[in-house]
């Protein structure tokens, strides 16, 4: 497998993106408010638009390059481009539309994204989650070196919006190519993928798992935009009636929301406190561990204990006398907490 | 209780409508049907069917055959001077016919521009029904080629994009996609550049004459048989209308019809975002 590498500048009317990235097997996450360009990198990459100047290369193959005059078209270039509207085909069938590449093996991709029942229907008949699957069987089918998936969850409704994240994180984890995806949202990107760059203004400010963004934003930016904590578990119901989450290093968290099988608990950094003791109030979640890092956003700090990332108020932090590798418990209500499917 | 202004648009619209209809009944009221119907027969009248259908067919597919890559170019592609290019291909829809018809003269005349080059290539246009399907060329494209652009325009961006990215060329693209998306927008600019074809008088009668069985088309026919043969000239006038009234329910009904909604007849509204 070759990964994908790219730099490169492309004017826009108020801003240049300009970016440089080396994407390896996996799937990496852009995420950022829109009109930051996230979706002219996208483009860019497809071939779509031309940078100003820089390189794309798939491994040895260039797709781009300012200083050669290379620039080589959509259709030559390996890229499944999943559009944010799906852009489906409305005058073809679902299985004509994922055979438009000409590959063939259209009726295993029918199959293995569950959508063989739906092979002779128009993509205007479908529900949104149904086309996403159509959209992706659609650019897989062409075998490509390279996805790019432009906003996949936007044009769902709130209402299937965690159960196509769910699948499509599956998805994305069976896939063994770069891949990258766009999104507005950090808490979609955090469940969708390992890897995270925010990208404000056309360039890349800081790039983490989406955990070390939530623990060490490098600009109150990024603080401001990093939502809650999202942490893997397996769920099942407990006798009275709350849903225990047991992590994937045997640590159990409780929450009021209801759940089952793999899903991802949220909670917010404001919502936890830190003290040097387990506090004895109504707060049922406690996490205990070494503080690994403590950074400062405006008046207030971000503390990471554990797979916990919380926010305190400066002047706790200085009451509390916290330094890194001391031991504290992270507090927080099971009422304070969601969960969201992740498969 | 109507207020006076209802009351005045309603009088205005009822005047516009009788104003409009009533010529095209008198064309079918004066003499009965059975008369037109054998008047169709004339020699004179099919003759001119048979000029006109000949023309009109070869005339058409060439304004086909070159309209819509030309469309597509216009919608599709931007560069400097394409406005100018969009205006210029519109002006033959105000341009007079008469001046049509003294401009293919000017060019493709004995001593046009283009004459003495196809002098010794030993062509000869004018009064042939060459004449007459330059003509009409010239005076019914523009129709096909504006609704053209516009037709090209309404596929969403993102369609041609993806069928690029599926690995399609820009020509594959143009025939599996944007074609198929345009189709019922053309065919109701191609009906419409077919309704003006056929009724194109002025510049035809200029360039190409009005000769029965080699240049004389259907409209040209009314006018020479309105001395002649006022039976004629209505029957192939009530024939025109007729005609004219198929275009128009085809112009109306075309576009939705193709909307590529063969499992679902009530999703006719377009649902692509941008």
């Amino acid at each position: 497998m070759d990964s994908l590498y790219f730099d490169f500048t492309l004017r826009r009317r108020s801003f240049a993106v300009e970016l440089a990235l080396e994407l390896g097997e996996g799937a990496f996450a852009l995420v950022g408010p829109s009109g930051a360009g996230k979706t002219t990198v996208l483009r860019a990459l497809a071939g779509l638009l031309r940078p100003d100047e820089g390189r794309i290369a798939l491994g040895h193959k260039v797709w781009f390059d300012s200083a050669q005059k290379a620039d080589v078209p959509p259709e030559r270039r390996s890229v499944g481009l999943v559009f944010q509207d799906y852009a489906l085909f409305p005058h073809l069938t679902v299985a004509e539309n994922v055979a438009y590449s000409g590959r063939g093996g259209v009726a295993e991709l029918l199959d293995a994204f569950g959508i063989t029942a739906l092979a002779g229907e128009r993509p205007l008949d479908l529900s949104g989650g149904e086309r996403q699957r159509v959209a992706l069987a659609r650019a897989l089918a062409r075998d490509p070196d390279v996805l790019l998936l432009d906003e996949p969850l936007s044009a769902l409704d709130a209402h299937t919006h965690a159960h196509v994240r769910g699948e499509l994180r599956e998805i994305l984890e069976g896939l063994s190519l770069p891949t990258l995806v766009v999104t507005h949202d950090f808490e979609d990107a955090a469940a969708l993928t390992e890897r995270v760059g925010v990208m404000v203004d056309g360039k890349l400010v800081q790039t983490g798992t989406a955990a070390e963004l939530l623990a060490e934003p490098s600009t109150p930016f990024v603080a401001e935009f990093t939502g809650g904590n999202l942490i893997p578990g397996d769920a099942r119901l407990t006798s009275d009636g709350l849903t225990e989450v047991v992590l994937d290093d045997g640590a159990r968290l409780l929450s009021t929301d209801a759940g089952e099988g793999r899903v991802g608990l949220v909670v917010y950094p404001w919502e936890i406190a830190v003290g040097r003791t387990a506090p004895l109030d109504s707060t049922q979640n406690h996490v205990q561990g070494a503080i690994a890092s403590l950074v400062p956003v405006g008046n207030r700090v971000r503390v990471r204990v554990g797979p916990l990332t919380a926010e305190i108020t400066g002047a706790s932090a200085e009451r509390l006398g916290l330094r890194t590798g001391d031991v504290v418990v992270a507090s927080f209500k099971a009422s304070g907490t969601r969960l969201v499917p992740l498969a | 209780m109507k207020r006076p202004f209802d009351v005045f648009l309603a009088v205005a619209a009822g005047l516009m409508l009788a104003f409009l209809l009533l010529p095209l009944l008198a064309l079918f009221l004066r003499v009965p049907p059975g008369t037109l119907l054998s008047q169709l027969g004339s020699d004179v009248a099919r003759d001119a069917l048979l000029v006109s259908l000949k023309t009109s067919a070869i005339a058409h597919a060439f304004i086909l055959g070159i309209g819509t890559p030309a469309a597509y170019l216009l919608a599709t592609r931007r560069f400097p001077g394409r406005d100018l290019l969009v205006t210029l291909t519109e002006l033959p829809l105000v341009l007079p016919p008469a001046v049509a018809g003294i401009a293919l003269l000017a060019a493709f005349g004995r001593a046009g521009l283009l004459g003495g080059t196809l002098e010794t290539a030993g062509i000869t246009i004018p009064f042939t029904q060459a004449a007459v399907v330059l003509a009409v060329i010239f005076v019914a494209s523009p129709f096909y080629v504006r609704l053209g652009i516009a037709a090209f325009e309404s596929v969403d961006q993102s369609f041609l994009e993806a069928s690029r990215t599926l690995g399609a060329s820009s020509r594959r693209t143009f025939l599996r996609v944007a074609l198929p998306l345009a189709a019922g927008e053309l065919s109701a600019g191609s009906a419409l550049a077919f309704a003006r074809g056929l009724g194109e008088f002025g510049a035809t009668i200029m360039f190409a004459g009005s000769l029965q069985g080699r240049t004389q088309t259907l409209p040209l026919a009314i006018y020479a048989e309105l001395d002649l043969n006022f039976d004629v000239a209505l029957a192939v006038g009530a024939f025109l209308v007729l005609v004219s009234i198929s275009v128009l329910l085809a112009v109306k009904f075309l576009p939705s019809w193709t909307r590529f909604t063969s499992t679902s007849l009530f999703a006719g509204a377009p649902s692509r975002s941008s």
